[in-house]
């Protein structure tokens, strides 16, 4: 079998039975990149050196049996807005064009730690705001299906390089959908999990309240393989949440996730599927706290590789009615449909339902991410790193002007619209409006999951577009991002996985949503139906792969 | 449009964002941003007079440790990025007249 078409997991059980070097898989990806990075442009930064140089030392640690885990020795793209130390990273804008951090994101680190090979950084939309990699400082990443469409965004580099197999998998970012929807356009497997389980440590800040860090991968069970290595609790990210303390504090089938009474809040009140997870309970002194009862499933809240069991009998699945109307492309209805059909046959129990609320997800969305973006991209001025301007007239101007010429348009459109919304006076009109939408949105998901174990949805309501279709109206290309962002709004995780191809040839996704802490019911759903498309010959998961790429 | 945004709102929005917009810029950034506002003003359909605002998801609180002393000093590579410095500091364009 190709390297290049091997999985993560695959990939590592062959190391580590010295099947394969890893110094042999790297070069295979390294030519890989040779033959399609000119058409697919899905890095900006490849690091040829320091890849063959970290190959060795890796090999002689699996070697001596010191690096035992399933990813040692697999290379790994990481999405350009994690920082690397010593190692350029941009957030595809020009204001970061050379900048070589001094430390690296712990999510990197947790990889590195593990034995994965960080072979370069991907290309993405400029600070990650947008939907189609267009918007990236260093040119357009293509979609490896067909190259006049884009691989989606913003984590479309990602997407791309795993597509095209440049690499295994890859990190990406997910603030309202950045990691579904381009595994949606490109074929691939994409997890946001759960708010909190992955450190934003060394991400560079979109919306803080909403990134979250996830993996693209050919499959499920590569995302699980690699959730399990990036979730970790870190003390430098203040809102990284415990999971080993988040309990199971009752098998009791009546109970789904709650917060302790004391807190006050309750997230909701359901159903637990008939085995594994149960309930969860947060309460207020830790975060979160083991009361009564036993953990999540199995490994303390971090064991996801558990979930991959190919069964659905009796889960219960809600199919949001408003996620199934007007504006969602016919033939991605049909596949998903034909997914949906796949998984109760198979012993689901499917209902439809409302969601409600659905319309404003988006608008709600905008205003709070674009404030987030507004503060947090204030620290980019022409100090301390990056880009400053050529010429200007006293501190002031110089800020001014290193931003103008740094950031791009939909960047600084967003910042403008951020600190529009902050501003004196329209603050509790749009900010404090936009965020009492969000609880609302929050509540229509507790009741959801108060009857239902995970919900589908379409990830992107078509397939990719072509190059240069998007960028010409902001709110159609927002309004793209519709079955993703409430995700992000409440803090759930969700998965992304290909169930077919449209009549272009072009990948559908599926997006699984789980409740809050509940991913191996996602990834559980998620993995029975990639193995039950794939044994029905539905093109889909590895099974669309890796035929029909590039030319 | 509903939403009007003047040349003043503009231009104070663009003091707040510091960015130094050009006249074509301005005229586009208010016609994007009454747009915009003209859309997100779907959300004054819903009545939200007795929501809380939820800023986070979890009831996430400051989590506190002992001030130890460690030593550390990444100056050097801190510095390194910095498009201009002197002496160890980072050095902009005078600032008092």
């Amino acid at each position: 079998m190709d390297i290049t078409s091997m999985t993560a997991v695959e990939l590592g059980k062959s190391i580590k039975e010295g099947k394969l070097s890893v110094a042999e898989v790297v070069s295979a990806f390294l030519r890989r990149m040779d033959m399609v990075e000119k058409d697919v442009r899905g890095f900006v930064t490849i690091d040829r050196e320091g890849v063959l140089l970290r190959a060795k030392e890796v090999q002689k640690l699996i070697d001596e049996g010191k690096l035992k885990g399933p990813l040692a020795g697999v290379p790994v793209a990481v999405k350009d807005n994690l920082c690397t130390k010593g190692l350029r990273t941009t957030c595809g804008s020009k204001i970061l064009e050379d900048f070589k951090p001094a430390f690296t994101a712990e999510a990197v680190r947790n990889l590195e730690k593990a034995g994965a090979v960080i072979i370069g950084k991907t290309n993405m939309d400029e600070f990650a705001m947008g939907s189609t990699t267009e918007t990236s400082f260093f040119g357009a990443a293509r979609n490896p299906w067909n190259l006049e469409h884009v691989p989606g965004g913003s984590s479309g580099g990602s997407c791309a390089a795993v597509a095209a197999c440049e690499c295994p998998f890859a990190l990406g970012t997910d603030t309202g959908g950045s990691i579904r929807q381009p595994s949606s356009f490109c074929g691939v497997v994409g997890l946001k999990p759960t708010y909190g389980t992955v450190s934003r440590y060394g991400l560079i800040a979109y919306g803080s309240s909403l990134d979250q860090i996830g993996p693209i991968a050919k499959d499920v069970t590569d995302c699980a393989a690699a959730l399990e290595v990036l979730a970790s609790y870190d003390s430098k990210d203040s809102t990284s949440i415990d999971r080993s303390r988040v309990s199971a504090f009752s098998a009791r089938p009546d109970r789904g996730v709650s917060l302790d009474e004391e807190s006050g809040l309750s997230l909701s009140e359901g159903h637990a599927f008939d085995r594994g997870v149960s309930g969860v309970s947060l309460d207020e002194e830790s975060g979160l706290s083991l009361s009564e009862g036993h953990a999540l499933d199995g490994g303390e809240g971090y064991d996801f590789m558990s979930a991959l069991v190919n069964d659905v009998r009796g889960m219960r699945i809600g199919i949001p009615r408003d996620y199934f109307g007007d504006g969602l492309d016919r033939e991605v209805k049909e596949r998903i449909l034909a997914a949906i059909k796949a998984l109760k046959d198979r012993g689901a129990m499917v209902e439809e339902f409302d969601l409600s609320l659905v319309r404003y997800a988006i608008p709600a969305y905008y205003v709070i991410a674009s404030a987030e973006a507004s503060s947090n991209l204030s620290r980019f001025d022409g100090v301390k790193y990056g880009y400053r301007a050529g010429e200007y007239e006293g501190l002031h101007n110089m800020y001014k002007r290193t931003r103008q010429e740094g950031f791009g348009a939909e960047v600084k459109r967003r910042i403008m619209l951020g600190s529009f919304v902050l501003s004196s006076g329209y603050y509790d009109a749009y900010y404090l409006k936009a965020l009492k939408v969000k609880a609302l949105i929050k509540e229509a998901f507790d009741r959801a999951f108060a009857r239902f174990d995970v919900i589908i949805a379409p990830a992107a309501p078509t397939t990719a577009p072509k190059l240069g279709e998007s960028l010409r109206d902001p709110i159609k290309m927002y309004l793209g991002d519709i079955y993703t962002v409430s995700v992000n709004l409440a803090g759930l995780p969700g998965i992304s996985v290909p169930v077919g191809t449209d009549s272009k040839g072009l990948p559908v996704g599926m997006q699984f949503i789980g409740n809050c802490f509940e991913e191996n019911k996602i990834i559980r759903a998620a993995f029975s139906l990639e193995q039950t498309l794939a044994d029905m010959g539905v093109k889909g998961g590895k099974a669309l792969w890796p035929e029909g790429m590039i030319r | 449009m509903k939403n009007k945004i003047s040349d003043e709102t503009i231009e104070y929005v663009g003091i707040l964002a510091k960015l130094e917009l050009s006249c074509e810029e301005k005229e586009n950034a208010k016609a994007d941003m009454e747009k915009m506002l003209d859309y997100i003003d779907i959300l004054n359909e819903l009545d939200t007079e007795d929501v809380a605002p939820l800023s986070h998801v979890f009831p996430v609180n400051n989590v506190f440790r002992e001030d130890a002393v460690s030593q550390r000093d990444g100056s050097e590579d801190t510095l390194g990025n910095a498009p201009l410095s002197k002496s160890g500091c980072f050095k902009v364009p005078k600032t008092i007249g």
